[in-house]
């Protein structure tokens, strides 16, 4: 409930229509430049970041962020590293952040000594795109005794019985995911996609998330009104890629 | 009670949300096919007219002299049309695919026989077809690249993480997540999520089904033991489904062990001590893998073993003692090759001598009058170009070198 509560005192500032999420790959291109990347997303006020632990095998992401997740490993990444990383980034900053990771990751660190570690860290949700609601039921109950939500995903192609389904396991936010395909391709912002935000807050109480594509201000001004948390993933990692971490604060400031 | 999909406590359905609705409709179908025996017919009729089956079962009269001991039948997969068990798979797969009115087919292959395989039906049944293959496998196996070509297909060069079998899956992952309204994965083996392994077992099915049938026939009785190589497991599980019920015979798995199991250079799951137990490509199963749980790079002389998981049906055989696992290393292949080529004139694969290699060692000390059987999954002759270069053949050498010549001129 803590999660929801958060995103629900920020949206209550005035002048606050839309929050923004966005997305790390964790030693991507090193942990010494999301530490950069971090201090300036959260300066230009984004109010949750998404920490990816990086993975072999990253199904659903498309192909910046799956070379980002390869580069990282590649450079000798662990997942040890990487939640020594987010306990500093949660100590030192004021700002809600999340794992973003593929289940074997908490499979083999143990699930439930990874909810441990979380719990301590300070991580407010899990987002994990391989882990449906059918699979894992110690997940899910961990998740509610270690109070950290599991965050579900809907998509284009989610039915209105589904969506209420997947509402019935969610807490926190849900994340919609705006289009069919992985991570980082253009999105079209058009009337079928006011269709499915309708359905989507139809089916839920809880606030919503949506991502995959969103690149600029138009963006972010589109969405608001049909949602409540904008995520920014891939646009941030081009951005780095191409002029360096000192471009995240001004791209973030211009968003909205 | 067991849910659907597991196999003891392997299998499931590690799906991101957006193929959710796909795979409820893939399971509908699936299992009206299942169900429907006018289905499993038009398979079988189709397998009959258009591939080779029933394929033969060959007693390898020379060999089984040679070693002394069990008598060694062999099951001739080679002689499916493509050359392979995928056949079987492919154009079952196929005719769910016209049943559900979808218009477009994608794959992953390794060795390059599912890539064939799928293009061969995609062409027969006028379905667009696009197969995702590592760069690595694309590089060892260029006549099967060359062939789907041909055959109207879009070959993929897959170049992320290993850019082997594991990541060609990824890639046609992220296809089908972006394209599921008119296209199916047809995917190549017992691995996946559900409903994949219990359907691509349920087709390849037909050849342990024959195999019962053929050595009951000519040898009057059970083999006491059954031979498949295990990549992702379909060959495997495809004979070893014939003989599953019958706790006399027993089942033997081989994996790649390529430079030996101490080397750290194989792909053996379950005959070595380097699996452990993970969820990746939407299952559950046994993977090469590190600690925290990133898949190690493979390696085995045939690109169809090269996998970091295997089927979660054998994991669980393996498990309950069903199925026992070893490995062949790939000098072990190649001598088992050669062999079975200069006293049977069979080709089998790189990928199906490691079956030959464990059959070989354990004959001699068989009973004449008992009976063998090993798997072949494949024919060998797509492997000319690594069977030419293992056994380092100067005249073969001489061969490319000219022409390569003549391409350059």
């Amino acid at each position: 409930m803590q999660l929801e509560q958060t995103i629900r005192a920020e949206l209550a500032q005035p002048g606050k229509d839309i929050l923004l999420m966005t997305h790390i790959v964790l030693g991507y291109p090193s942990l010494a430049v999301n530490r950069q990347v971090i201090k300036q997303m959260v300066a230009n006020g984004v109010e949750l970041i998404e920490m990816q632990i990086p993975f072999s095998e990253p199904m659903a992401d498309g192909p910046t962020i799956v070379r980002a997740n390869q580069e990282a490993l590649e450079a000798g990444t662990t997942v040890k590293e990487c939640l020594a990383f987010a306990a500093e980034m949660a100590r030192e900053h004021d700002t809600t952040f999340l794992f973003m990771t593929y289940f074997n990751i908490l499979y083999r660190y143990g699930v439930e000594a990874f909810f441990r570690k979380a719990k301590e860290i300070g991580i407010k949700g899990f987002i994990i795109p391989d882990l449906p609601p059918e699979e894992e039921e110690e997940f899910w109950q961990l998740a509610r005794q270690y109070e950290i939500p599991p965050i579900l995903i809907y998509a284009p192609t989610s039915t209105a019985q589904r969506m209420q389904e997947l509402a019935a396991s969610a807490e926190g936010f849900i994340y919609c995911v705006a289009r069919k395909g992985v991570t980082g391709k253009q999105t079209d912002f058009d009337a079928s996609f006011a269709d499915y935000m309708a359905r989507c807050r139809r089916s839920t109480t809880l606030p919503l998330a949506v991502g995959f594509g969103i690149s600029c201000r138009e963006d972010i001004t589109f969405l608001t009104g049909h949602a409540d948390i904008g995520v920014i993933g891939t646009a941030t990692i081009n951005l780095v890629d191409a002029q360096g971490p000192e471009a995240v604060g001004p791209f973030i400031a211009g968003l909205r | 009670m067991q849910k659907p999909g597991y196999y003891g406590k392997w299998g499931g359905a590690y799906i991101p949300e957006v193929l959710y609705e796909t795979f409820k409709d893939l399971n509908a179908a699936f299992a009206a096919a299942k169900a429907d025996p006018t289905f499993w017919q038009e398979f079988v009729d189709l397998m009959a007219t258009y591939s080779c089956r029933p394929t033969p079962l060959t007693h390898a009269a020379n060999l089984s002299r040679d070693f002394g001991g069990a008598q060694i039948f062999v099951k001739r997969e080679d002689l499916n049309h493509t050359g392979a068990h995928k056949a079987n798979n492919v154009m079952g797969q196929g005719l769910l695919v016209k049943r559900m009115g979808k218009t477009r087919v994608i794959a992953e292959t390794g060795a390059g026989q599912h890539g064939v395989a799928t293009a061969t039906m995609a062409a027969k049944f006028g379905l667009e077809c696009t197969i995702y293959m590592g760069e690595e496998d694309v590089r060892r196996q260029r006549p099967n690249v060359f062939w789907m070509e041909k055959l109207g297909a879009t070959v993929v060069t897959v170049t992320s993480g290993s850019k082997t079998l594991k990541d060609a899956i990824n890639e046609a992952f992220r296809d089908w997540v972006s394209r599921m309204d008119d296209t199916h994965y047809v995917m190549g083996t017992v691995c996946g999520p559900h409903p994949f392994p219990e359907m691509v077992a349920w087709f390849q099915s037909i050849i342990g089904i024959e195999a019962r049938a053929q050595i009951s026939k000519q040898f009057g009785k059970l083999p006491s033991r059954v031979y498949a190589c295990v990549g992702g497991g379909s060959n495997a599980m495809g004979i070893f489904q014939g003989f599953l019920d019958e706790p006399q015979v027993e089942l033997i798995g081989v994996e790649a062990g390529g430079h030996g199991l101490d080397s750290g250079r194989h792909a053996a799951r379950l005959a070595s001590q380097d699996a452990s137990p993970g969820v990746a490509q939407g299952y559950h199963t046994m993977f090469l893998q590190n600690q925290e749980g990133q898949m190690m790079d493979t390696y085995s002389v045939a690109a169809g073993l090269d996998y970091v998981g295997v089927s979660p049906i054998l994991t669980d055989l393996w498990e309950q003692g069903r199925v026992r696992f070893e490995a062949a290393t790939d000098k072990e292949v190649m001598a088992a090759l050669e062999l079975t080529m200069k006293r049977e004139g069979i080709i089998p694969a790189l990928e199906s001598s490691h079956a030959f290699v464990q059959a070989y060692k354990e004959a001699p000390h068989m009973q004449p009058d008992e009976a063998l059987i090993i798997n072949m999954s494949g024919r060998g002759d797509k492997d000319i170009f690594t069977i030419a270069q293992a056994f380092n053949d100067p005249s073969w050498k001489d061969f490319i070198i000219t022409k390569g010549a003549e391409y350059a001129a």
